[in-house]
């Protein structure tokens, strides 16, 4: 293998490239990303750089010596627009062609938006920068969406003292990603901060004032984040010859083709031990699966099936989140650790007979690393809970 | 070879410790990371470089020489 393109200049596309030096491959290794900036890190944008704690060159993934030890042809501020399985080769906004022996889909995913213009969205650093530049006591701010970046984002707003309005859908917020008794435990700090949270309400647009929502009201803001989820970067592999259904459709080795693999939240692969097709927006899943894709397009024969321990954190207000495991989809949430009143605690997760994963909050690490063991090891619900 | 700990910007993910418990451990009380072993022995170059590359939070560093 003598050319090697990775698609997507974040997380999992710097993973991919580390791992394919670190695993000896010296040929060219061209590293593709349509934003201006080397790889940088999203989940501070959201915590520290929104609060403006952290200088922007903070979210760098690498300080540049180690970039340039990588001994990349960077193509930054450049998109691929097209690609064909069956030419090995990609197209690029720029007018090149790039043939390629190995390919690594690395894009990520987007914002979804809502009809209307003037709000903001949160995924890249000038995202960031230009929210933030906008924060100040007593701002109205309307956060549409209590997702965790919602959540995250209302948090430092509500700190740097802007009135924060939370609007959601559902009747509990997270309820689908966390259970419904977690997710009024983490609604709960936005309450009794005096965060406005608003549940059950849906908005169709953004106007000039603020937001409509479904019944026909205006709620009015100074500015309006909108937080909604997101949509995987795949338009431009139309007519690739690869499968795409929300996010590039992979096998269990991470492959889509052969000699091509996607990794990070583009990547929608079977996960070999929860037996699903599932696609993971998770910093830690980015790095890993990056990891493992790149390992496995060098070493076809000996590829590894990708069979980790999905695992996020989140930060809100003092509340620290972290869990592991696949959450979603879940037949029983029991609270088996920790003090539900004094805000820590541990809640774990049945599919099936097995414990799927577990959800901390406020945790000591021996606790949680005891839980995350039980979840690797697919322990049986009797065996742990009871 | 010399490992650096960005604490400030650690999140108590743990992944490092899963890498390399011989290097790096977690503070009980908020489960920032700290290192066991600012210069570890070849042996744990592997596990350290692991850690590198799966910290969330970029906080790890490999200073060789
Ligand atoms: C504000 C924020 C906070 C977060 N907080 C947390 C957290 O606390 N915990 C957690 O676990 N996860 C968190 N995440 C999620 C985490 O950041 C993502 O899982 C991670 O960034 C995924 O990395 P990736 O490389 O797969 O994709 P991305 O980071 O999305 O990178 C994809 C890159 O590809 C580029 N690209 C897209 N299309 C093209 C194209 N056609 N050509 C060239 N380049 C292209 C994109 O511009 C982007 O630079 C957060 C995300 C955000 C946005
Ligand atoms: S892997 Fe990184 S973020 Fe996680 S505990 Fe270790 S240093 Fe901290």
């Amino acid at each position: 293998m003598k050319r090697i393109v990775v698609v997507g200049a974040s997380a999992a596309g710097l993973a991919a490239a580390e791992t394919l030096r670190r695993e000896g491959y010296d040929g060219t290794l061209t590293l593709v990303g349509d934003e201006p900036h080397p790889p940088y890190d999203r989940p501070p944008l959201s915590k520290q750089v929104l609060a403006a704690e952290w200088p922007p060159e903070r979210v760098r993934l690498r300080p540049p010596a180690d970039l340039a030890a990588l001994g990349l042809d960077q193509r930054l501020g450049v998109a691929a627009t097209g690609m064909d399985v069956a030419d090995q080769a990609l197209r690029l906004a720029d007018g090149s062609v790039l043939p390629y022996d190995g390919l690594v889909i690395a894009t990520g995913v987007r914002p979804r938006r809502l009809p209307g213009e003037g709000a903001h969205v949160l995924r890249t650093l000038s995202d960031a920068l230009t929210l933030r530049d906008r924060l100040r006591p007593g701002l109205r701010l309307v956060v549409v969406g209590a997702g965790f970046l919602g959540a995250e984002a209302a948090a430092v707003a509500w700190k740097l003292g802007a009135r924060v309005t939370l609007l959601e859908p559902a009747p509990v917020p997270l309820a689908h990603a966390v259970g419904e008794e977690v997710g009024r435990v983490l609604s709960r700090a936005h309450l009794e901060r005096g965060v406005d949270l608003r549940t059950g309400v849906t908005v169709t647009e953004v106007t000039e004032e603020g937001v409509r929502l479904g019944d026909g009201r205006e709620v009015e803001a100074d500015e309006v984040l909108v937080a909604v989820g997101s949509l995987p970067n795949t338009e431009w592999l139309a007519g690739s010859g690869l499968t795409v259904a929300d996010g590039v459709v992979c096998d269990q080795y991470c492959a889509a083709a052969p000699g091509v693999y996607a990794a990070g939240d583009v990547a929608r692969w079977h996960h070999p031990h929860f037996g699903v097709r599932m696609r993971i927006e998770h910093r830690t899943n980015a790095a890993e699966q990056g990891m493992a894709a790149a390992r496995n397009l060098l070493n076809p024969e000996a590829a590894k099936p990708f069979a980790p321990v999905p695992y996020f954190w989140s930060d809100q207000y003092d509340l620290k989140i972290q869990a592991y495991g696949y959450l979603r989809g879940h037949d029983e949430l029991a609270f088996v650790d920790g003090d539900l009143a004094e805000g820590h605690f541990v809640a774990a997760y049945r599919t099936g007979d097995r414990l799927a994963g577990a959800l901390a909050v406020g945790m000591p690490p021996k606790t949680i690393r005891r839980w995350r063991q039980a979840v690797a090891a697919g322990a049986s619900w009797k065996e742990v809970v009871g | 070879m010399r490992v650096e700990l960005d604490e400030p910007k650690c999140v108590a993910s743990g992944q490092c410790v899963l890498a390399a418990p011989e290097v790096f451990d977690q503070r009980d009380e908020d489960g920032i990371a700290f290192l066991l072993d600012e210069t570890p022995g070849a042996d744990s170059l592997d596990g350290v470089r692991e850690a590198v590359a799966v910290c969330p939070a970029a906080a790890i560093r490999l200073a060789e020489r």
